[in-house]
């Protein structure tokens, strides 16, 4: 009988402390933000083929351990390869980031066709 | 068997009682606003600086997406907006700050948006220590009403309490050593990150958790 208050009570404090704990990361998160430091206070430290460099190979290791990239994640590497003039490898990872999160859409949607706008313009000019 | 039922019975009623208690908060902090706007995206702007050190706003800047995001919201790249804003003719936080709320809505389609304004920022030397400070005040507002929907302070510290207890000569050079050593060693990111926690994920008046993160809400 004492023994099972004991359980009891074991039980009761692991249900307390699931309560509101936080279950774990929701994703995998590499070395996404130190990127970002790196290219505001040491932008040599962080070009966009570092970034693209270091933030693919987060992708895999993503894969590997079954998690998801934080949202952003491969926003970010679209503007990376802005920066590289690499337009199709650009466009291509803003998809990715909005078959993951409809929530960029907008944003991404707008960046794209102003860009293409931009481009028509320029080349009747 | 009908121990069984009874012992069962204790562990239900036992275990609602917990999990109730294990949520109760502490103050009553007014979540109406967020709860009835329910947003799912976060626009992170660039900090506004009122400290001295003129790193402090894209370090902040490094710091923000994970809490954010691992509560359970879609967080703008915030790198991405950066230059996205700096391209569209508001090079500064200041100005960034200014932009209509439709504007944001219509170009960027975000639900919210989190202004923060850095207070304090770095090391603070004193005769036999130093300390790294973050002090930031953040605010969430809804990008369709322009309601607040959470505000939070945002403090984080690192002592340098690691020099042991060599009395006062140990004391005097381990200031001197952190001083030089601060120089190399960028604590704030650390510290930055500890301030963001301890307001976002304050059990008081925390931000309650967004779509990606499945309730409990707290």
């Amino acid at each position: 009988m004492v023994i099972k208050n004991k359980s009891l009570v074991v039980l009761a404090l692991c249900l307390m402390l699931g309560a509101c704990s936080n279950t774990g990361n929701l994703y995998y998160w590499g070395n996404y933000e130190d990127m970002i430091y790196k290219m505001y206070l040491k932008p040599g430290e962080a070009t966009p083929l570092v970034q693209i460099e270091r933030l693919t190979r987060d992708i895999q290791k993503a894969a590997s351990v079954g998690k998801p990239v934080p949202p952003g994640l491969f926003a970010h590497i679209g503007f990376m390869h802005v920066l590289q003039g690499n337009k199709a490898a650009a466009y291509s990872a803003f998809e990715e980031e909005k078959t993951r999160f409809p929530e960029s859409a907008a944003f991404l949607d707008g960046v794209i066709e102003r860009a293409e706008k931009a481009q028509a313009q320029g080349g009747a000019s | 068997m009908i121990y069984i039922m009874r012992t069962l019975k204790k562990v239900a009623l036992l275990s609602a009682l917990v999990f109730s208690a294990g949520c109760a908060t502490t103050s009553s902090y007014d979540y109406s606003n967020l709860i009835a706007a329910k947003p799912r995206s976060i626009l992170v702007i660039p900090p506004m600086n009122n400290s001295v050190e003129v790193d402090a706003p894209y370090t902040y800047l490094s710091t923000i997406s994970k809490p954010l995001a691992e509560k359970g919201y879609y967080v703008f790249p915030v790198a991405v907006i950066d230059a996205f804003l700096k391209e569209n003719g508001l090079p500064t936080p200041a100005e960034m700050h200014s932009i209509p709320l439709d504007k944001i809505r219509e170009i960027i389609g975000a639900d919210a948006v989190l202004y923060v304004t850095i207070r304090e920022w770095g090391q603070k030397y004193q005769v036999i220590s130093s300390t790294t400070v973050v002090v930031a005040d953040l605010r969430l507002v809804d990008a369709r009403s322009g309601a607040v929907l959470w505000q939070g302070s945002a403090r984080g510290q690192r002592g340098n309490d690691s020099h042991g207890n060599n009395g006062l000569a140990g004391a005097l050079l381990g200031a001197i050593i952190d001083q030089v050593a601060g120089s190399i060693i960028d604590y704030t990111p650390d510290v930055s990150r500890q301030a963001n926690n301890n307001a976002i994920y304050s059990r008081s008046r925390g931000l309650l958790n967004g779509p990606y993160r499945p309730e409990p809400a707290r």
